[in-house]
């Protein structure tokens, strides 16, 4: 239990360090930047050893001085909200958090007093997939923000340095979010979940800008609405059955916790930014890269489908699980369409994060050991590849002063190794032999099983994916022969480590994906369905002698073409005429023609204005028929 | 009757593997061969030899290696090795969903061939190529799905084993295989990205900038693909095995029947046109067959 406690409270002192200590202190920050990211990788691994074998682990904690605490704070945050929210002149987040205050205050004078909590902590295999997510991938984050954030405001000299304050939210982020994984006291549960809520905007809002503002505002007004329908789910969890233990709550008789855990499932369909709420996440992509790294893509979208997937197993055979994994099949469909249409490369990554996210939501709707299985996996693989692809563009966003994909032509040619990352990362989310496509076709066996209409949404949401990364993929690894400007020394240090240990996380998670499953994935499935899905130590064999074929040809063939290789004679590109350069030639009535080409983005058919009113206006049907049929 | 599967199961997995690394071209080439005469029959002329198909590699072979960057032909072998592997587990009889990795995995590689060499008749059939790839994936998809819930098994081999005759149960899937099997078999109307005839308004499109050896290995590469496709048209009738060969060999002739009937489709309307078919075909063909068990 000390590991849990300390595994909240050390980001805590590390965001009060970093916020007390002067930013001329560059040094001192940096090591203790580097210190935090060993301690919270280190931890989560010996919890990792220590539970390998045993079940789940749950806690008593009982100390006033926590409660007392946590209201105070609460009360902070709803003091900030109302500052925040009167001085831009904005009163609908005035409205809701008004209401939240409303009534979790009520709910605790009139019966904070008598709640028995027995056990306020638990660890499990899948709190500790989360936590290893968090501390890991988090903290690697946070050292690539230690080196962006200092370019960040040399790029934009008008911009006011807040750098204390943003560190100090990334490492309370990151308590939170542990502190989330770990509760088993619904009250706590929402306790982080409320500082999560309030730290994303906070972050998104950080250039200050006018977009920045309408971003988060766009966020908070969900969060908080969100945060509503949480707050109305525990208390009616309370009034039917007094108990406010995750745990317990999974137990209770089904007419009791039917509409709790659909409130919370609300609230972790908004902060998973499933339809009808994409749009805060693609809003949110103005803010700096670490923060689109870490909140919107690894962590914090990532705490919306933990807290669904925990609540799921009291949803079997409702309607409303139907209706979940509808809502969450609409947005992995949709949102994977809208992608290939965006040519801006942090929408195409927001989108494709919602995608994602919409399948393991698809995943606890369909609620069986295989969905279950599949889910906890695109967590895992999507958690490394999709950072990596955001430090990636976040860099060459810099560099070259555009995130417009058609702007990274011959990008291997200027930083290739960059580009390979980001092949990585990409080849990550889509191809085999990694992981996310393994996951992915499991969820195609657990949707057939369940409902062949679904299969039918995965079999295009997937050709979709297919299209927006192949394009992306094929852009950037474009050679053009004499071009020979190299600018790989403008990305510093810190930026290429933290790339370098994602990229070598993106291959390590797929190789070491038998071990994943068995110990961690299947004995958590386990445990909340009595089975799991067996892929066959055949089919795990080839997946295995794929990727290591992969590993070994690819390097020896690079090293080849580039150094051995000598049979060829190299000729200049066939353009329809005489060349003038690689874009250019000498067409006919002596006329310099030009010869470029841009991908094809099909708007007219996967336009994002039209395809984003259809899902929401879809899911927030299927939403109030969730409600709906859970409520009467 | 059964004697093709009793010979199938009588071989080891790395057994099956090999002879399909070493019968596959020989049998694609001369499949290409046939395509090549039918082909000129149909228009009025004689027509080559059927052992042309491999005069024409043996002589790229030989061919000097022209190349606009020295990276270029790296993808291609990149491809050929996952479509040749693709190929080697489905006659192996492993499951149908790594095969389609495989297949994935090998036709991306094409694509970033097209991509790497910076020309834009390249990049226009490598776009064009991605267009095909996302038409037909739906598909082969569904393919995997509805032969899993017709027979209960991913396993190739499970599946060719079945003792019901699966375009029964599938008649959907099958159309919309077929469908595919087109851009597939890069046929007309369906052959947007790349041509066999120089002379398409993309000149040879994605592989305008590939010549000698690198032509011969995509052209052998195509021979692979082909046997592993007609093998997969083979398993919805492999409960009689000889009729099973001869409607493959059938559906084989039916292609180059429609490649010489239609004219070149434009990409929209093949992905529209491929997209809405497959919905309707297959889609149906899942629902139904999940209702009725």
């Amino acid at each position: 239990m000390a590991m849990l406690i300390f595994l909240v409270v050390f980001p805590l002192v590390i965001a009060v360090l970093a916020a007390v200590l002067p930013v001329a202190f560059h040094k001192i920050r940096k090591i203790i930047g580097v210190i935090a990211a060993m301690v919270m990788s280190i931890i989560p691994i010996y919890l990792l050893v220590t539970y390998l074998d045993a079940g789940p682990a749950y806690f008593k904690l009982e100390n006033p001085l926590i409660d007392i605490c946590m209201l105070v704070v609460e009360l902070f945050i709803a003091g900030l909200v109302v500052y925040i929210s009167i001085r831009a002149k904005r009163y609908l987040p005035v409205l809701l958090v008004t209401v939240q205050s409303a009534i979790m205050f009520s709910f605790e004078l009139t019966s904070g007093r008598g709640i028995q909590i027995e056990h306020s902590l638990f660890v499990d295999k899948f709190s500790i997939i989360m936590a290893l997510i968090i501390g890991i991938i988090g903290s690697i984050i946070c050292l690539y923000a230690i080196g962006y954030m200092t370019e960040y405001h040399e790029h934009y000299k008008e911009l006011k340095n807040r750098r204390r304050s943003f560190f100090f939210m990334m490492y309370t982020f990151l308590a939170a979010m542990f502190g989330l994984v770990f509760s088993n006291n619904l009250l706590w549960v929402f306790f982080f979940w409320e500082i999560t809520s309030i730290l994303s905007p906070l972050l998104i809002g950080y250039r200050d800008d006018t977009p920045s503002i309408e971003a988060l505002f766009r966020t908070l007004n969900m969060n908080l609405i969100g945060g509503v329908a949480f707050a109305l789910g525990i208390v009616f969890l309370y009034s039917s059955s007094h108990v406010m233990e995750l745990d317990k709550m999974l137990h209770l008789n089904k007419s009791y916790v039917l509409i709790p855990a659909v409130c919370i499932a609300f609230a972790g369909l908004e902060k998973s930014a499933q339809f009808p709420f994409s749009s805060w996440l693609t809003a949110a992509m103005v803010a700096p890269t670490p923060v689109s790294a870490l909140l919107h893509s690894s962590t914090m979208v990532k705490a919306g489908v933990y807290i669904i997937l925990r609540v799921a197993p009291a949803l079997v055979n409702t309607v409303a699980a139907n209706m979940l994994m509808l809502v969450g099949g609409i947005t992995f469909l949709v949102t994977a369409l809208i992608a290939i249409s965006q040519s801006n490369a942090k929408k195409v990554l927001a989108y494709s994060t919602i995608s994602n996210l919409g399948l393991i939501v698809a995943c606890a709707g369909v609620n069986n050991d295989t969905a279950l299985w599949s889910a906890l996996l695109l967590i895992i693989f999507h958690a490394v590849s999709k950072p990596l692809l955001f430090l990636c563009v976040g860099i060459v966003q810099y560099k070259f002063d555009s995130i417009d994909i058609e702007d990274m032509d011959y990008l291997i040619m200027r930083l290739p190794k960059l580009t390979a990352a980001m092949v990585i990362g990409m080849a990550g989310m889509f191809l085999a032999p990694f992981g996310m496509i393994i996951a992915k076709f499991g969820t195609l066996i657990a949707f057939i099983d369940k409902n062949p209409g679904m299969a039918i949404i995965l079999a295009y949401g997937t050709a979709a994916t297919v299209y927006f990364w192949t394009k992306w993929m094929g852009k950037v690894m474009t050679i053009k022969y004499g071009v020979t400007q190299y600018d790989e020394h403008l990305v510093s240090r810190w930026e290429k480590f933290s790339l370098a240990l994602l990229a070598i996380a993106t291959v390590a998670v797929s190789l070491a994906f038998p071990f994943i499953s068995s110990r961690l994935v299947d004995p958590y499935v386990q445990t909340v369905f009595g089975k799991f899905p067996v892929i066959g130590t055949f089919n795990e064999l080839i997946i295995f002698v794929m990727l290591v074929s992969l590993l070994i040809i690819l390097p020896l063939g690079l090293v080849y073409y580039s150094y051995i290789n000598k049979d060829y004679v190299r000729v200049g590109l066939y353009l329809g005429g005489a060349n003038v350069d690689d874009i250019h030639f000498e067409g006919a009535m002596d006329q310099k023609q030009t010869a470029d080409l841009k991908n094809y983005y099909l708007t007219k058919y996967f336009g994002e204005d039209v395809l984003v009113n259809i899902g929401v206006i879809i899911s927030l049907t299927l939403i109030f028929i969730m409600f709906g049929v859970s409520v009467l | 009757m059964t004697t093709m599967q009793e010979i199938f199961q009588s071989l080891t997995i790395v057994e099956r593997m090999l002879v399909f690394v070493f019968i596959a071209p020989l049998v694609g080439g001369f499949l290409s061969g046939c395509d090549r005469k039918l082909t000129a029959r149909l228009q009025g002329r004689y027509g080559p030899p059927i052992r042309q198909p491999f005069f024409d590699v043996l002589k790229l072979l030989q061919k000097e290696n022209i190349v606009v960057n020295k990276f270029q032909n790296f993808n291609i072998v990149l491809f050929f090795i996952f479509t040749v592997f693709a190929g080697a587990l489905f006659f192996a009889g492993a499951n149908i969903l790594l095969m389609i990795f495989s297949l994935t995995l090998s036709g991306t590689f094409f694509v970033l061939a097209g991509y790497s060499v910076g020309s834009p008749f390249s990049h226009l059939g490598a776009e064009r190529e991605i267009i095909q790839i996302v038409s037909y994936e739906p598909m082969i998809i569904l393919l995997a799905a509805g032969m899993y819930m017709a027979t209960g098994s991913f396993d190739v081999a499970a599946i060719a084993m079945h003792k019901k005759p699966l375009f029964i149960a599938l008649p959907g899937v099958l159309a919309g295989f077929l469908y595919i099997l087109t851009i597939k078999f890069r046929k007309s109307p369906f052959d947007l990205s790349m041509c066999h005839h120089a002379h398409q308004e993309i000149v040879r499109g994605l592989t305008t900038e590939f010549s000698g050896p690198a032509l011969a290995l995509i052209e052998i590469s195509h021979w692979y693909e082909n046997v592993l496709l007609l093998g997969i048209v083979y398993l919805f009738f492999a409960f009689k095995p000889w009729l099973a060969l001869v409607l493959t060999l059938g559906i084989y002739v039916l292609e180059i029947v429609i490649d010489n009937n239609y004219a070149r489709f434009k990409w929209q309307l093949t992905f529209l046109s491929s997209w809405l078919f497959i919905a309707a075909a297959a889609g149906s063909n899942i629902i139904v067959l999940h209702w009725i068990k």
